[in-house]
């Protein structure tokens, strides 16, 4: 497959408020690069990510989605991210059913004291999303801007 | 129509040397909706806070989009703000352009591009905010600090001075904690147990202090001012209320083989015991895997001895429901287990101790009456060899990466114990650096290695091994003179590395409360909150958050029970408002919601609905009790038909965020 170099992938990230949204601000305060793709949406929960919010912004144009949220166990709801893990795995199965490619959604879980941890993580998700090129299958053409 | 005005924040040069703000100013003023747009030296200051309530009063401002620091930082300083210009302080919404922007890229035209897209799935969302109200809730007068060491006991106290009920939780038959099993304290030499010893009475005769010894926090439910809580009061086989702590029972116990924790195992105790002679509350405890009654029914010398009848053989674990307002956690520490430093020969030598063995070494209450004798032939030690960093400052993996803090200090107060009272022992210390920062703290290491002589090498020891005719060869380098020593010692003493208490991980899992990696207690914010976690009522005192020594413990103790206070002086806290609720129009009663809610929040009610025919219908429907809820949204998410939403974070909110983005 040929590799665009040019290519910017669109990144949509979930961080739930209590742990992976503090990581990503502590890699702020860290000063940690990790590229300008990634935006971050704050969401309470992990558990708050409706699938259909992740098919959207695929509809929408974004190459990748990330959820983020707190370690299992260490969710600040008690049980909100083991109820995200189900979720995303039946999403999975229908992402796969459909033919869209396993690497352009992924689950991580990012502590509030793992500010590395988040930066690397998304340095690694740019970087698998602009090999998988510009998400084709679920764009909605009708909702790109003229 | 909405009316929206737009502020993006300089934040000196921290956003602005990377984005260009005005750049984000002009660009966010064509969205949709937006009436104002500025930027500003300073948003969070007076001034810049000025500029809001006043624009807000000018232009009629329905939304508030703030492009600025972390909402985290300064989401509630905006609404404050925006609420006493008169606009619902959830109209306000922050756009994260510097934790997440400016900080994070060094392109400016890359990095002004993602603060333009951030602000306008800000302004996206703030056309949707409605504004909400946050109800009230009222606030149990009572604190509960678990764990009794130095750390709970201060922060008990001082809660309990300011007149408000605490309970102590501790998982040992007494209060006390570390410090009691210390000798002396650093830099001033005085004795722990009597600056120790006076707190723990003081606890104990306290009318507003309840002391559970022996008992553990089981399971916690509810929120910031009214948590209830199932503490566990494991059997200890003698009737508290009975027991006078005389202490006949331990004397006459057949049962004597039993390695006594108080002392690191270096003595033995009855299976029936009383930890030390100060132990609040002075009871005696059964050691279940040791008592003969309890192993085998035969026995039973304890309650025959026992005058007032208070051993229990029949005695079962307790569990006490109580309810509280706030939370203390003050867990403390461990030093680590020392199995994988084979090189230090620590299991198979007995000369070779911990530091903390050592302070029951020289401890008058210790094993040895006070006498620094070597545990293995009871001589005395004539080289005694320090070993730092035994398990701190590690890049593998067998210890830990964090520099554990107090063990230079505690290093030299024992180097220097040894050589005031045995002038004729030599001691060495091995060291990678020696840091002594604090009051009177360097002064203290210079007097140790000036005026006591004690022998400061920079160097590890690579290797320890004892020798036949009982004296331990230790093998190291002097990094300074890049010599390999070899050093004939009659004890070596190992700096070990402390950890958490092992206590610590389910406990914060039961208070929903964030740890690092190395299972410490994460702070709300490092430098502004360092007492609170990020869970609201649940602040952290001492060891549990850090590694710390006693002064700075005592320090944050005080600090976590003047937020306590804080907290339980108020009559009822206001309750946060983004909390779900589900649309009974579309709602069909089907249960997912129930099911998923973590706090029982949702209850169904059969509701009359009139339908389009101009009949009625009673129909079961969800309702949210917004006391109870939380915010979580998982209910949202489970919901089929979709009637169920979130305030603050509504469907419609996040889908337009998404799409702000991926435009």
């Amino acid at each position: 497959m040929q590799v665009n170099e040019n290519f910017e992938p669109v990144i949509v990230a979930f961080c739930c408020n209590w742990c992976s949204y503090a990581g990503a601000d502590l890699s702020g305060t860290n000063r940690l690069n990790y590229p300008a793709n990634v935006k971050i949406i704050r969401v309470p929960c992990s558990c708050r990510v409706n699938p259909m919010f992740i098919l959207r912004a695929f509809q929408k144009g974004a190459d990748g989605v990330i959820i983020c949220g707190c370690h299992p166990g260490d969710c600040h709801y008690t049980s909100g991210n083991y109820f995200t893990r189900r979720r995303i795995t039946l999403l999975y199965s229908m992402l796969d059913f459909l033919g869209i490619e396993r690497n352009r959604t992924r689950l991580e879980w990012v502590s509030a004291a793992e500010g590395a941890k988040f930066a690397d993580v998304m340095n690694q998700f740019t970087e698998d999303v602009r090999k998988l090129g510009k998400n084709r299958r679920l764009e909605d053409l009708r909702c790109r801007k003229q | 129509m909405q009316r929206i005005g737009v502020f993006v924040c300089h934040c000196g040069t921290n956003i602005a040397a990377t984005v260009d703000v005005k750049a984000v100013a002009e660009a966010l003023s064509h969205e949709q909706g937006v009436v104002i747009s500025q930027d500003y030296q300073y948003m969070c200051s007076e001034s810049g806070q000025d500029l809001i309530k006043n624009a807000v009063k000018e232009h009629k401002l329905t939304g508030v989009v703030v492009c600025s620091c972390s909402p985290r930082m300064h989401e509630n300083t905006f609404r404050k703000a925006a609420a006493s210009a008169g606009l619902n302080p959830y109209l306000v919404e922050i756009a994260n352009i510097r934790e997440q922007c400016s900080w994070i890229h060094k392109d400016i035209a890359s990095a002004t591009d993602k603060a333009i897209i951030l602000g306008k799935a800000a302004v996206a969302k703030v056309n949707l905010n409605t504004p909400l109200t946050a109800g009230e809730s009222p606030v149990v007068k009572r604190a509960l600090v678990i764990g009794g060491g130095i750390a709970g006991i201060q922060t008990a106290l001082d809660i309990a001075e300011a007149g408000f009920d605490v309970d102590i939780v501790e998982k040992e038959p007494t209060i006390g904690g570390k410090m009691a099993q210390i000798d002396k304290t650093f830099p001033t030499l005085d004795c722990a147990a009597c600056i120790l010893t006076p707190k723990m009475v003081e606890a104990a005769q306290n009318e507003h202090i309840t002391i559970h010894s022996f008992s553990e926090v089981s399971a916690v439910k509810g929120f910031v001012g009214n948590f209830t809580v199932t503490i566990k009061k494991k059997a200890r086989f003698v009737d508290e209320t009975k027991c006078t702590g005389c202490g006949l029972c331990t004397e006459k116990c057949p049962m004597k083989k039993v390695p006594n924790e108080f002392n690191m195992g270096l003595d033995n105790r009855t299976a029936v015991y009383i930890p030390f002679a100060q132990a609040v509350p002075k009871v005696a405890t059964i050691d279940p895997n040791y008592c003969l009654m309890l192993k085998n029914g035969k026995c039973g010398v304890c309650s025959k001895v026992c005058s007032v009848g208070a051993i229990d053989y029949k005695q079962t674990d307790k569990f006490i429901e109580q309810k509280y307002g706030a939370i203390v956690v003050a867990t403390g520490f461990n030093p680590i287990k020392l199995d994988k430093y084979d090189e230090f020969a620590y299991s198979y030598c007995p000369d070779v101790v911990t530091s903390l063995e050592l302070e029951r070494l020289m401890n008058a209450a210790g094993p040895n009456g006070g006498t620094l004798l070597r545990p293995s032939d009871k001589t005395h030690p004539h080289t005694i060899v320090f070993v730092q960093c035994v398990g701190s400052r590690c890049d593998d993996s067998k210890g830990k990466q964090y520099c554990s803090k107090i063990c230079c200090m505690y290093t030299a107060k024992h180097a220097m114990l040894i050589r005031e009272k045995y002038p004729d022992t030599e001691v060495y210390v091995f060291y990678i650096d020696v840091r002594t920062p604090g009051k009177n703290f360097d002064e203290f290491y210079r007097r140790a290695v000036e005026q006591y002589n004690v022998h400061y090498i920079k160097g590890m020891v690579g290797k320890v091994s004892p020798k036949a005719d009982g004296k331990i060869d230790v093998q190291a380098s002097d990094l300074l003179s890049n010599e390999q020593l070899h050093i004939n010692a009659d004890m070596v003493v190992l700096a070990t590395a402390i950890e958490p208490d092992k206590s610590a991980r389910p406990l914060a899992t039961m208070l929903t409360t964030q740890m690092d990696t190395n299972d410490f207690f994460t702070e709300a914010h490092p430098k502004l909150r360092p007492v609170e976690s990020a869970t609201a009522g649940i602040f952290l005192s001492g060891a549990c958050q850090g590694p710390k020594d006693i002064p700075e413990t005592v320090a944050q103790a005080s600090a976590a029970a003047a937020k306590a206070i804080g907290l339980l002086c108020k009559n009822s806290i206001t309750c946060n408002p983004c909390v779900a609720h589900s649309n009974e129009l579309m709602c069909n009663g089907c249960s997912a919601c129930e099911k998923v809610c973590p706090y029982g929040a949702i209850t169904y009610q059969d509701k009359e609905f009139r339908m389009p025919d101009r009949t009625t219908a009673i129909r079961r429907v969800a309702s949210v009790n917004p006391a109870v809820c939380q915010g979580c949204g998982a209910c949202t998410v489970a919901c089929p038909s979709g009637a169920m939403d979130l305030n603050g974070f509504s469907n419609s909110q996040i889908m337009a965020e998404v799409d702000a983005i991926c435009k």
